[in-house]
């Protein structure tokens, strides 16, 4: 568990604000935020690599504030991977085997069970020059994983990475996140964060301005920030089915979608932006494949335009502008026409 | 790339040759000069066998006895920064610039039997002025510049990312500058070896002030140009100059292998 209380810390351009969270044992804990916004500082504070003005910071119980960067037992992966030019591979994996008691033979199976279990078994004599970024991506997560670490800390680390490759590391991720492993994974990408994320922290100018789960953060957003920054308040866990072709996205309450996705099938989550959901008040034909019948229940104005929350049995976003609420007549308790396109749908697998 | 070249490349190609000949003309001459069996009779004399040999392990001992503190000094350079930095880094060049012949004067006051060092030496039954000993000080002064600013480039080189990330997988410091720093900086480190080593070997003017004898190379050059005349002086320069050519080529490649 590790616990971060009033973190602060001033920089000659930027600070780190009174930064407080949780990341109790075996979560999967997002922090998600623009560019700039202080995620990789707070990691770097947390690893020792920088030290707080202020605050504590607490690993399983322990005082680490100002904690010897090599005892703090916490694995940090860089962002560029970081890992050692002049070493081979399963030197790199086996750096912080130097100081245990192993003998040369324990050491090196350790170093090849953990290669293996990263699909780079085969890699362990190659030089980092000669590999590809999500290789030397699998290296810096082996070279960290082998410590065992209380926690491990990602600085974005799919981000240099295809979409292929973002697939495949998603997957490891979730693999070593299923065997126990406590995960601080830092993103800007809010994607990434549900596709992933067991909680989510939103920080924003060195500040920490919301948390909790994937759920109350997406769909309560608690300032006009996160909900701009988040962007799509229409996601919902989702079951992808293909039936005669064409491929579904249940919904809860056997309430289904039409979506177009190289997905076969799955569970993962759906999203829908709330510009490309159309509203009419009669059940007229367009070229979209998913209509729904629904009751206004909200209309609020934002920053892009006008929130309008239609409840279809679940509960959809619309985003209009106030020439379009004033044209249709819309009131809340009005009966309305939900319309989007299969392709206005987006899956992300879990 | 075009191989047409414009007029004022054409200029440069110009300037840049009498450069290259200017260097290379006199080098030339002397070996022209001088006749292989000149040398070869001058390899046969004793004297000239053991001045070499001095030259050569009184610079490699000099080089690699002060790297044990500079190559350190370079890393603290390059990552550190403290009061009077600047002032440090000039103090460092200083032998570069300060006429070899003074630095011989400064260095025997330093030396000798009356200062402090060389009263410690003294006491090991040591008397640097005249000793292999001292000659290895001259030689360490006036090229250490050479070894500190390449080491320093080389650990400025090292990305400060790589020496965390060692952190982070629970090293020591320590450990981080053996496994880390040293091995990513040693390209730069060993180029600036050699040019301590070669820049050593080459030293007079300080090395006559601190030890005419036992005679360095450069030393007996002077000494039989001034005793017998240009002739006599051309077969040991010839000699000297193909053995340092031939030493700093194998330690090159020596180095590239490495690499």
């Amino acid at each position: 568990m590790l616990e971060l209380r009033n973190i602060s810390r001033r920089f000659a351009d930027f600070s780190l604000q009174d930064v407080s969270f949780l990341v109790e044992r075996g979560d999967y804990f997002i922090l998600l935020g623009e560019s700039g916004a202080g995620k990789s500082m707070v990691l770097e504070t947390i690893a020792g690599l920088t030290a707080p003005d202020s605050g504590y910071m607490f690993l399983d119980g322990r005082d680490i504030t100002c904690e010897k960067i090599q005892n703090r037992r916490i694995g940090l992966v860089f962002q560029d991977h970081a890992v050692f030019p002049h070493l081979t591979v399963g030197e790199n994996i086996g750096y912080s085997l130097h100081s245990a008691r192993l003998s040369r033979e324990k050491k090196h199976a350790k170093v090849k069970a953990i290669a293996n279990e990263l699909g780079i078994g085969e890699l362990l004599a190659r030089r980092p020059g000669t590999l590809s970024g999500g290789e030397l991506q699998r290296v810096a997560l082996g070279r960290t994983l082998i410590q065992e670490p209380s926690i491990l800390l990602l600085d974005e680390p799919l981000s240099s990475l295809d979409t292929r490759l973002k697939g495949d590391l998603r997957r490891l991720l979730r693999a070593i996140h299923r065997k126990g492993q406590t995960i601080l994974h830092v993103t800007h990408d809010y994607e990434e964060a549900l596709s992933l994320g067991t909680k989510i922290a939103v920080i924003h100018k060195g500040m920490i301005i919301q948390s909790g789960t994937p759920a109350d953060v997406f769909h309560h957003p608690k300032s006009e920030f996160v909900a701009n920054f988040i962007g799509v308040k229409n996601f919902f866990p989702a079951n992808l089915v293909t039936e005669d072709q064409v491929v579904f996205a249940y919904i809860c309450n056997n309430i289904r979608v039409r979506i177009v996705t190289d997905v076969p099938g799955g569970e993962g989550f759906i999203l829908i932006r709330g510009e490309d959901i159309l509203l009419s008040t009669l059940p007229v034909e367009t070229s979209a494949t998913n209509n729904f019948k629904g009751i206004i229940e909200e209309i609020v104005p934002n920053a892009g335009g006008i929130d309008v929350t239609i409840n279809t049995g679940i509960e959809l976003h619309a985003l209009i502008t106030r020439d379009s609420l004033e044209k249709l007549g819309l009131r809340a308790g009005n009966t309305c026409w939900v319309h989007f396109k299969a392709t206005a749908v987006r899956f992300i697998i879990n | 790339m075009s191989t047409r070249f414009t007029s004022i490349q054409l200029t440069f190609i110009l300037l840049g040759s009498l450069v290259l000949l200017f260097i290379v003309a006199p080098l030339a001459g002397m070996f022209l000069n001088t006749t292989p069996a000149q040398v070869f009779e001058t390899a046969r004399e004793a004297e000239v066998r053991d001045s070499i040999w001095l030259t050569i392990y009184t610079s490699l001992a000099g080089t690699l006895i002060f790297s044990v503190a500079a190559i350190p000094l370079a890393y603290l350079l390059a990552r550190k920064n403290f009061p009077l930095k600047k002032l440090v880094t000039g103090i460092i060049d200083l032998p570069v610039v300060i006429p070899h012949s003074a630095a011989g004067i400064a260095l025997l006051g330093f030396v000798s039997r009356e200062s402090a060092l060389g009263k410690m030496g003294s006491a090991f039954g040591l008397n640097f002025v005249g000793h292999p000993s001292g000659i290895a000080i001259a030689m360490a002064f006036v090229s250490i510049p050479y070894l500190i600013n390449a080491a320093r480039d080389g650990f400025s080189g090292v990305p400060v990312r790589l020496e965390k990330a060692a952190l982070t997988l629970g090293a020591s410091p320590r450990r981080v500058f053996f496994t880390i720093s040293l091995p990513l900086a040693w390209r730069n480190i060993l180029s600036g070896l050699i040019l301590m080593f070669a820049r050593g070997m080459s030293e007079f003017g300080a090395v006559i002030v601190v030890a005419y004898h036992p005679m360095v190379t450069p030393v007996l050059i002077y000494e039989r140009f001034g005793s017998f005349g240009l002739k006599y002086a051309r077969p040991v320069s010839v000699l000297f100059i193909m053995i340092s050519l031939g030493l700093f080529i194998v330690l090159r490649w020596l180095a590239k292998e490495k690499k």
